[in-house]
């Protein structure tokens, strides 16, 4: 008699799919409703954008950074900015470095803002959802009176910054800060004390200190593990020197890392505070002064074309560190262009988070990283109509074989 | 509190919607008939939320000022901008336009601002609208 044999079921979710906002494919192995391991596979919103760049001078290469991802439309070129101000020596005013700090961190709250909303509606909770967007809403009303426009802030310039803020826009920005003073604490006790939030985050997607650690995780997403790792701190850019800073890692509130769902969103909600507390240190310590080190542009991009070298420029974006490596060679346009995006380190604990977990887990689990797919996607191979990928073996090979190639 | 969202989604039932108001109340069954009657003065609407006051909306082009030194070219990160070679003067394309105001800066005669025109939609991406020169 023949024995009965037990058997998984593959569970593909993407790339386009209802529950998922942008572009990722999954491939669940999963047994009854428990999920037993999981593949992520991406590339499917590759837009060619560092090609495009090499098209370009530095100042052109602004906007199109800025048009990586919506949400992070400050970080992206003001990493490529703090490249190519590495590269040609260009010294940025200390009135610009404070205006930077405060665009960036205006930038951290409606990216958490939005995203506890996102989380919200996650778990179904879209009550939450609308609030939370209603508090972004004052944000981006700030923004948009501060730089012009609600999402793309063209604010960022080579050596500085492009837009003043004067004393006349202090009322505005406190009233502002007032308001999400007063709204945080509505935030804190929906997130923090109810019941439903407590139920589907607290123990759900583990992500334990040693993985995050192993799988160098950026952001939020390492900080709730309990890793001491933020940009801001361990290697001050702009003028965070100057301000009062400190890892946020959900022991500050709890006193303990479980490295959970809830743990991730009391880091975000924490970091909203610290942004709070910042942008008043900046208002306060500003110092006057001009707020671009070269204003006339002609001569700035006359400048750039003389400079060799290569540089590279890190920042903390909302969702964690992200890289930007530029190569000029004395030419007009830049030369090589490398963006590393934060979810690019985020994608991998998505494995760990996942396994044992259920499948209507999923999409609270996957968003607790806050992924950002048009961010990520940098690379694809295409032959033959058919994508692959170059594993590190292959490329070892490719790269051997053109050494050959050139030295003939 | 164990359903601490309650109280908040109770508070919100009374309170007045966060979101901006539409022109009209009601959709009318004629829009054509409904903007007649708005410039007869007949019916009386929402006013529209004012625009700040940096706002980067359609640009204005001087064109006796412009020199035409091609900077504002060179800068564009959309290539929207085109240069007319005998006239020596520019033609912007507000179809590509990225409304980023980097031109604004560059220009040494400053001929170019923006304006807070932002209702730019048409079917037509070379419509007279969309087509500053």
């Amino acid at each position: 008699m023949s024995q009965t044999i037990k058997t998984t079921f593959q569970l593909p979710i993407g790339p386009i799919h209802p529950a998922l906002k942008e572009p990722v494919a999954f491939e669940f192995e999963i047994d009854g409703e428990q999920i037993i391991d999981v593949n992520v596979t991406l590339g499917h919103v590759h837009r060619a954008i560092e090609w495009a760049a090499r098209k370009r001078n530095p100042i052109q290469v602004l906007y199109l950074a800025e048009r990586i991802c919506g949400i992070c439309s400050y970080c992206h070129p003001m990493a490529f900015a703090l490249a190519v101000e590495r590269i040609a020596d260009v010294e940025v005013p200390e009135h610009a470095q404070f205006l930077r700090v405060i665009h960036a961190e205006i930038e951290r709250m409606c990216s958490h803002i939005l995203w506890a909303g996102v989380a919200a509606h996650e778990i179904g909770f879209d009550s939450v959802l609308f609030l939370t967007w209603e508090i972004r809403e004052k944000l981006l009303d700030l923004t948009e009176y501060l730089v012009g426009n609600r999402v793309t802030k063209a604010i960022t310039m080579i050596g500085g910054v492009r837009r003043d803020i004067t004393p006349e826009m202090y009322p505005k920005i406190k009233e502002t800060l007032q308001y999400l003073k007063d709204s945080f604490e509505k935030l804190r006790r929906v997130y923090l004390e109810d019941k439903t939030f407590k139920m589907r985050t607290k123990g759900c997607g583990i992500l334990t200190k040693e993985e995050a650690l192993k799988l160098v995780a950026a952001g939020p997403t390492t900080r709730a593990s309990g890793v001491k790792k933020d940009v801001r701190v361990d290697q001050s850019y702009f003028a965070y020197c100057d301000l009062d800073i400190d890892y946020m890692t959900p022991d500050i509130l709890t006193g303990e890392v479980n490295g959970d769902v809830y743990d991730r969103i009391i880091v975000r909600l924490l970091e909203v505070k610290q942004s709070i507390s910042l942008i008043e240190q900046c208002l306060e310590q500003m110092p006057p002064g001009p707020i671009v080190s070269e204003p006339k542009i002609a001569k700035l991009l006359a400048k750039l074309k003389k400079v060799d070298g290569e540089g590279i420029g890190r920042m903390e974006a909302p969702r964690g560190e992200v890289f930007h490596y530029v190569k000029l060679n004395a030419n007009e346009y830049i030369y090589a262009w490398k963006v590393r995006a934060p979810t690019y380190n985020n994608i991998m604990p998505w494995i760990p988070m996942l396994k044992n977990q259920q499948i209507a887990d999923i999409p609270i689990v996957a968003a607790s990283t806050d992924p950002c797919m048009s961010c990520t996607n940098r690379i694809i191979m295409i032959e033959d109509k058919k994508t692959f990928i170059l594993g590190k073996e292959e490329l070892h090979q490719r790269s051997i074989q053109k050494t050959r190639r050139l030295h003939l | 509190m164990r359903f601490s969202m309650l109280p908040q989604v109770f508070v919100q039932m009374f309170k007045k919607p966060f979101t901006n108001k539409f022109p009209a109340k009601y959709t009318p069954s004629s829009t054509t008939k409904f903007v007649e009657k708005i410039q007869n003065g007949t019916v009386t609407i929402h006013p529209p939320v004012p625009i700040p006051e940096h706002f980067r909306g359609k640009i204005r082009y001087d064109k006796d000022k412009c020199i035409g030194c091609k900077l504002c070219i060179k800068v564009c990160p959309s290539e929207a901008i085109e240069f007319k070679e005998e006239e020596k003067k520019i033609k912007i394309f507000l179809a590509r336009c990225t409304f980023c105001s980097q031109c604004n800066d560059i220009c040494p005669v400053s001929c170019l601002s923006m304006s807070d025109d932002f209702l730019l939609a048409d079917t037509d991406k070379y419509s007279k609208n969309l087509i500053v020169e």
